[in-house]
């Protein structure tokens, strides 16, 4: 590549205090789209000093799927495996998400038992989601056994989403109005073995990593952000946390009964990745508090709402029931009327807040679908957070931001 | 709770922007306003400055196209986290002039949700920064959420399947 084109390349204005008065000359770094650091699509032109980024920007898109416009054409519950696609590390909360939206639309009222499963599977996969960004930092920093050693517990998640839908990775789990039917009993039984055997083990990763001056040294002060920046660039989330606001869409507009529960939501205070990482850990251990709330108050009762127009009814039913077939073929065929309405519900994903901005026309797929995506959003701040930084640093501040591709791109 | 909210930021606007409010409705319990495209710039600056309503977090933006094919619309999501309280704010224009303030200068987040609309439904945002498509590839010549662009092979011409509907 010449030099004219080097320039091109890199964008924006130079800031760089003018010591010398000789035009200084940078290299630029193509960090991506396939960098086995990325963990994932991300590329990142640097505008590098030696070893210090002096400019960088992102280019977004490489795993663009075009959702929004999909969702135009599917009928209701067809569009809850796209979902599954967005934040694939936690995919049941972004199907319970847009479980919820679509409720909230037709005003469907939950039995507390459906709703305190929802809640132990999203707070699973919360631990899930941040198992693997804690275990990348630990990765990226060097440390690899933490994350080969957390993600045989990851997997025993899995094996409970398994049982409950028979997918481990892109899930659709539940329907429209709850789930279709209860956890099978040695799923009960394995997620009390989980809640019970996991703080050993997530104990001796905490220990690896939390107090060990390597590892503080390496991530203290690393990308950090201010609280008031992080609310310009609409942070939400862990990484909005670990900058001192304590914002949790759980706390501030309950959804699915979080009310019910006990948690603290802990927040940083430099938004660096030593914080990042912190209020991750953190976060595991009050979903833990959270699944052991939720399977001691667990009440008895249906475990869906009362709304055949979305609700499959059972099979012996169909077979037997007029009124059952003529639900079930409505519902296959996409033909249920939906009221007209404009709906937003945002639930606390893995990385921010969720958002499901909704219109329906009364049609049977949505006239307009819009997912706020919390990567998306906040990863426009990276340049920002690395510039003046060294390379490596870079590849820890990504990696603790817990940018997922797919949600990223949609 | 919805209801005054809607009540006290309607009449607030209303003393402020006397007649660029065009609609002020509860939907889900969530207030909307429709603001003449005009003034959006204003009353965003009005609703995240104002020390009471303080509508200081953009939660997202984004646009859609009206059901008569004619008119684009830019929604903003905003939120007080102190007061916790939400509204959105919607705008809309003709498609043939599809062009309204940007709010990069209120919320640096603004930036990559307008790059994204633009890119979708070809909304300019006059005074952004870097206006240029950021999920699809830079060579489309369509605006592919648009109603009019149907979801597969939008620009072909020979293939024509009335059974199905493409």
């Amino acid at each position: 590549m010449s030099k004219k084109e080097k320039k091109n390349t890199a964008s924006s204005a130079d800031t760089h205090p003018a010591a010398d008065t000789k035009e200084k000359e940078y290299s630029t770094l193509n960090l991506g789209p396939t960098h086995p650091a990325t963990h994932g699509i991300f590329q990142n032109v640097l505008k590098m000093d030696g070893e210090i980024i002096h400019d960088a920007v992102s280019t977004i898109g490489y795993i663009h799927r075009a959702f929004e416009k999909l969702a135009e054409r599917r009928p209701y519950a067809q569009i809850t495996t796209l979902t599954d696609r967005m934040n694939y590390c936690s995919s049941p909360i972004n199907n319970m998400g847009w479980h919820m939206t679509v409720e909230k639309l037709i005003k469907a009222e939950l039995p507390k038992r459906a709703e305190y499963m929802r809640v132990i599977i999203m707070e699973l996969s919360r631990i899930a989601d941040h198992i693997i960004c804690n275990t990348i930092i630990g990765q990226d920093t060097g440390a690899t056994t933490g994350f080969l050693y957390l993600f045989q517990w990851r997997e025993k998640i899995y094996d409970i989403f398994e049982d409950i839908c028979g997918a481990r990775l892109t899930t659709n789990i539940g329907r429209i109005g709850g789930f279709d039917r209860d956890f099978p009993a040695k799923t009960w039984d394995k997620i009390r073995a989980f809640v019970k055997e996991y703080p050993k083990a997530f104990t001796e990763f905490s220990n690896l990593l939390e107090r060990n001056k390597i590892f503080m040294d390496r991530t203290i002060m690393c990308g950090p952000i201010s609280g008031e920046r992080a609310l310009e660039y609409s942070f939400t989330g862990p990484n909005l946390r670990a900058a001192g606001v304590d914002y949790d869409v759980r706390v501030m507009n309950p959804y699915s009964s979080y009310q019910d529960f006990d948690f603290i939501v802990p927040v940083g205070t430099q938004g660096d990745t030593y914080d990042r990482f912190m209020v991750r850990q953190e976060e595991m251990w009050q979903s833990l508090r959270i699944i052991e709330q939720a399977l001691k108050n667990m009440p008895d009762g249906a475990t869906h709402a009362n709304i055949p127009d979305f609700f499959l009814p059972p099979k012996e039913e169909v077979y037997n029931n007029m009124e059952a077939l003529i639900y079930h073929f409505k519902i296959v065929m996409g033909e249920t009327d939906v009221p007209k309405g404009e709906v937003y519900h945002c639930v606390e994903g893995g990385n921010g807040e969720l958002g499901f901005y909704l219109i329906s026309d009364g049609g049977r797929t949505p006239f307009r679908l819009h997912f706020r995506r919390p990567c998306f959003i906040y990863y426009q701040a990276y340049p920002e957070m690395i510039k003046g930084g060294m390379l490596s640093d870079a590849i820890l501040t990504m990696s603790s931001m817990n940018v997922i591709a797919g949600e990223l791109d949609a | 709770m919805s209801q005054e909210l809607l009540d006290k930021v309607n009449q607030k606007l209303h003393e402020h922007f006397h007649g660029s409010i065009e609609q002020a409705e509860l939907l889900y319990d969530y207030p909307v306003f429709t603001v003449n495209k005009e003034k959006i710039h204003d009353v965003l600056k009005f609703l995240k400055e104002d020390a009471d309503l303080n509508f200081h977090f953009l939660t997202d933006l984004t646009g859609m196209q009206t059901a008569d094919e004619k008119h684009l619309g830019a929604i903003y999501h905003l939120h007080n986290m102190q007061k916790n309280t939400r509204i959105r704010v919607k705008t809309f224009f003709p498609m043939i002039h599809p062009e309204i303030p940007t709010a990069t200068d209120l919320w640096p987040a603004a930036n990559w949700m307008e790059r994204e609309t633009y890119d979708f439904y070809g909304i300019k945002f006059v005074g952004h920064p870097n206006l240029v498509r950021i999920l699809n590839v830079d060579e489309m010549d369509i605006f592919p959420l648009r109603k009019e662009y149907p979801l597969e092979d939008q620009t072909r011409q020979d293939k024509s399947d009335k059974m199905f509907g493409r």
